[in-house]
C-alpha cells in the first residue's frame, strides 16, 4: 500500500496494545526479580521507570487505534537508503561490532536494554502497513521468532564463553567444570523434560489457535505468483541465485554446505574447547562457523524473506512491493571486459563451419581470462596459503585434511567475493559458457 | 491400604511396571534401568549436563516436535487424500468444516519450529565444541538428520496443493534441472551422450527423478506424499536411534574433561 488502510491501524492497534502490555509485564517481572531476589532496588526502579511504565502507557494508545508509529521521514530515509549492499554492509558490520565488543554486549543490563529497544522498534514498525504485511504473513512469523531466538541464544552462548575465557585466563578452567557433582536423572532431568514438554505443547496450542495456517488459491501451473519463493529455510539459497547460476547456488554450494558441516570434526584439529563455551581457545573455527551461519546463512534468509519482492527486486523494510519497480541490470561478463573493453576487439568467435573441437577451443580462448582466474583461485591459493598464513595448519593437519579445509574455505569465500565483484564492477560471470550451461 | 496402594500392589500394575514407585534413591536408579522409555537415559549424570543454560534442551525439543509431527501427521492422514481431485479440498475442509482441523496448524507450526530448533541444536553443539572426539561421527549423523528435517518440511510443503505449495516446490526443484552432468540444463550434461543420443532430457534428468514428471503435478504429489509420510520418517527414525545410542556410547552429554 502507498497509503494506509483506515481499518488497518485499528486491527493492528489491538494486537500492539496487548504486545506493549506484555512487554510492560515482562519488565515488571524483571523489576520484581531484581528487587526481591537480587536485592537491587536501584536497578528495579530503573527498569520500571525506563521500560515498564512507558510501555504500559503506549498500550492504551494502541488499543484505541492510535498506535505510535515511525515518522515518515524515517521510513522514507530507510527505504531510500536500503539496498542489498547497505543491508549486507550493515549486518556484517553489526556482527563484527558485536564480536569485537562482546564483553560489553554480554552485560545483562546492556542486553536488557537492547532487547527492549528491539521490541519497541518492532512495535513501532508494525504500524507501517507495508512492514506489517510482510512480517505477519503466516509462514514468515516463524522467522521473526528465529531472529529473536537466535539473538537470545547467541547472547547466552557468548556470555558463557566470555566468562569462561576470563576464568581460563585466570587459571580456573571453564565454569562447566565446577558442576561436576553427579545427580540422579530421576527426578532431576526427567522432570525438566516433562515440564519442557508441557510448556511446549501449551505454546504450540496457543500458536495454532492464534495463527491460522496459510491456504492460498488452489494450485495452478499457469498462474505464476510474483515473487515465487521457495520455503523460507531455502531462501538463503534462492538469494544466492542473484550471484550464481542454479548449478552453483542450487546444487554445488548446498552440497558443499552439507559436506562441509560433516567434515568439521575431521578438519578441526584443535583439542581445546571440547564440552564448554569458549571463543579464545578456538577463535578460528568459531569465526568461520559464525561467518557461515550468522552472516551468510541467516542474514541471507532474512534478506530473501523480508526484503525481496516481485521480480526478486530489493525493497526497503517499509516499502510497498511494487511489481512494476524496474531496476536496470547492466552486468557484464569478464570476457567482455577483457576482449571488448580492454583490447577493443570483438569476442573470439569460431568460424561458422568450424568442427566441434575448433568451436570448443574458441570458447576456451574467449573465456580464458576467467578460466585462468578461477584456476588460480582454486589451484594456486591453497599452496600459497599453506606457505604463508596456514603454515601451522598444514603442519598439524597433513595434506589431505588441509586441502579439504582450504577448498571448503575458498568455496565459502566465493559467495562474498562474487557479491563484491557484482557491486563494484557489475561483474556478471567470470566464466560464461552458456553453450555448456557452465556460467561461473 | 489406600486405593492407590491397592492398585500399585495389584498383579496387573506390577506386571506393567517392573519397579516400585521411584521414591527412594534405590528405586530411582532401578526405574531408569527397567523402564523401556527411560532406559535411553543414564541413571545419573553431571549437574552441568542437565543445566538448561548449557544444553538449551534443543535436541530434546526437536525430538519432542518430531513426535508431535508424527502423531498429528498420522491423524491428518485419516483426512487427507493426495490426489489432484481431493488434496486442496481436504485441506479446505480441515480449515472450515472438520472438528479438530487445528491439527493442521499444530502440524505446520510444529514443522517450522522443528526446523528452527534443529538449527539451534546444531548451533549449541558447535559452540560447545561437542563434535570433537569422541563424538565426531554423531555430529555427522546429526547433520544428516538436519538435512532430512529440511527435506521432511520441503516434501510436506507441497501437500496442501495451493499456490504457495506448488510454486515453492517448483522454485525449489528447478535447481535440480541445473545439476552438473545429471540435469538437462546443467553444466557438462553433454557428457552423457551415447552414440549421438543425449541421455539427459527433461524427461530423464535429476529434476524428473525428484518430481516424477516434467513439472510439479499429480505424480509429484504422490511422490512427495510417500516420501513425507513413510520414506523420510523411516530414515529419520533409524538415524535418531543411532544418534541417541551414540550419545550414550560416546560418553553421555558433552562436558569439560
Amino acid at each position: 500500500m502507498h497509503g494506509t488502510d483506515p481499518g488497518f491501524l485499528q486491527s493492528i492497534g489491538t494486537f500492539l496494545g496487548f504486545y506493549y502490555l506484555f512487554i510492560s509485564l515482562m519488565n515488571s517481572v524483571m523489576a520484581l526479580y531484581l528487587w526481591g531476589k537480587k536485592g537491587r532496588p536501584d536497578l528495579a526502579i530503573a527498569v520500571l521507570v525506563l521500560f515498564a511504565v512507558p510501555f504500559l502507557m503506549l498500550s492504551p494508545f494502541a488499543l484505541s487505534g492510535q498506535p505510535p508509529g515511525l515518522p515518515t521521514w524515517f521510513t522514507d530515509t530507510v527505504n531510500a537508503a536500503a539496498n542489498a549492499v547497505v543491508y549486507t554492509a550493515l549486518t556484517t558490520g553489526a556482527l563484527v561490532l558485536l564480536y569485537l565488543c562482546r564483553s560489553f554486549f554480554v552485560r545483562k543490563d546492556v542486553a536488557w536494554v537492547m532487547l527492549n529497544v528491539a521490541l519497541l522498534l518492532m512495535g513501532l514498525s508494525m504500524t507501517n502497513q507495508n512492514f506489517a504485511l510482510i512480517v505477519t504473513k503466516p509462514d514468515n512469523v516463524p522467522i521473526v521468532g528465529l531472529v529473536f531466538l537466535l539473538g537470545f541464544f547467541t547472547w547466552l552462548a557468548t556470555a558463557k564463553a566470555v566468562e569462561n575465557d576470563d576464568r581460563i585466563a585466570r587459571g580456573l578452567g571453564p565454569a562447566e567444570k565446577d558442576d561436576n557433582e553427579k545427580v540422579l536423572v530421576w527426578p532431576d532431568l526427567v522432570y525438566t523434560e516433562l515440564i519442557c514438554m508441557v510448556a511446549l505443547t501449551a505454546f504450540l496450542l496457543v500458536w495454532a489457535i492464534g495463527l491460522p495456517a496459510p491456504l492460498e488459491e488452489p494450485a495452478s501451473s499457469v498462474k505464476t505468483p510474483n515473487p515465487s519463493k521457495a520455503p523460507w529455510y531455502f531462501l538463503g539459497l534462492q538469494e544466492m541465485l542473484v550471484y550464481y547460476d542454479p548449478w552453483m547456488a542450487g546444487v554445488v554450494l548446498p552440497s558443499l554446505i552439507v559436506f562441509g558441516l560433516m567434515a568439521i570434526p575431521y578438519i578441526d584439529f584443535n583439542k581445546l574447547g571440547n564440552g564448554y563455551y569458549t571463543i579464545k581457545e578456538r577463535r578460528f573455527s568459531y569465526l568461520v562457523f559464525q561467518i557461515g551461519f550468522l552472516d551468510l546463512w541467516v542474514t541471507l534468509i532474512i534478506l530473501g524473506t523480508f526484503l525481496r519482492g516481485p521480480n526478486w527486486n530489493f525493497f526497503g523494510p517499509y516499502e510497498f512491493w511494487d511489481p512494476h519497480k524496474v531496476l536496470a541490470l547492466n552486468n557484464v561478463d569478464l570476457s567482455e571486459y577483457f576482449w571488448v573493453r580492454g583490447l577493443n576487439q570483438g569476442l573470439p568467435r569460431a568460424p561458422v563451419d568450424a568442427d566441434g573441437l575448433t568451436k570448443f577451443l574458441y570458447i576456451l580462448l574467449r573465456e580464458s581470462p576467467g578460466i585462468v582466474l578461477v584456476l588460480l583461485y582454486f589451484l594456486a591459493l591453497p599452496p600459497l596459503l599453506a606457505t604463508t598464513i596456514f603454515r601451522r595448519f598444514l603442519a598439524k593437519m597433513g595434506f589431505i585434511r588441509y586441502m579439504v579445509l582450504a577448498n571448503l574455505l575458498l568455496f565459502m569465500a566465493a559467495l562474498p567475493l562474487k557479491m563484491i565483484l557484482r557491486w563494484t564492477v557489475n561483474l556478471k560471470y567470470l566464466v560464461a559458457i552458456p553453450e555448456y550451461f557452465l556460467n561461473f | 491400604m489406600s486405593l492407590g496402594e491397592t492398585i500399585r500392589n495389584s498383579q496387573i500394575w506390577k506386571s506393567v511396571f517392573r519397579h516400585p514407585m521411584p521414591l527412594d534413591r534405590r528405586n530411582r536408579i532401578v526405574v531408569m534401568l527397567t523402564n523401556f522409555f527411560l532406559h535411553l537415559h543414564p541413571v545419573s549424570m553431571k549437574k552441568q549436563g542437565i543445566a538448561l543454560s548449557y544444553t538449551w534442551c534443543m535436541g530434546g525439543v526437536t525430538f519432542f516436535l518430531f513426535l508431535v509431527e508424527t502423531v498429528t501427521g498420522v491423524l491428518l492422514m485419516f483426512y487427507y487424500r493426495p490426489t489432484l481431485e481431493w488434496a486442496y479440498n481436504d485441506i479446505l475442509a480441515l480449515r472450515d468444516v472438520t472438528s479438530l482441523g487445528i491439527l493442521r496448524e499444530l502440524h505446520r507450526w510444529g514443522a517450522h519450529a522443528m526446523v528452527i530448533t534443529v538449527w539451534l541444536h546444531m548451533y549449541r553443539v558447535f559452540l560447545t565444541g561437542s563434535y570433537k572426539p569422541p563424538r565426531e561421527f554423531n555430529w555427522v549423523v546429526g547433520v544428516i538428520l538436519l538435512l532430512l528435517t529440511l527435506l521432511l518440511s520441503f516434501t510436506g510443503y507441497l501437500l496442501p496443493w495451493d499456490q504457495l505449495a506448488i510454486w515453492a516446490i517448483t522454485v525449489g526443484s528447478n535447481m535440480a534441472r541445473a545439476t552438473p552432468i545429471l540435469g538437462y540444463e546443467g553444466p557438462l550434461q553433454q557428457l552423457l551422450t551415447v552414440e549421438g543420443i543425449d541421455m539427459i532430457s527433461d524427461a530423464s534428468d535429476a529434476r524428473f527423478g525428484l518430481l516424477g514428471a516434467r513439472f510439479v503435478g499429480e505424480e509429484t504429489l504422490n511422490r512427495f506424499y510417500v516420501l513425507h509420510c513413510v520414506g523420510i520418517p523411516l530414515a529419520v527414525s533409524l538415524l535418531l536411534a543411532i544418534h541417541f545410542w551414540r550419545v550414550r556410547k560416546d560418553g553421555g552429554i558433552s562436558g569439560p574433561l
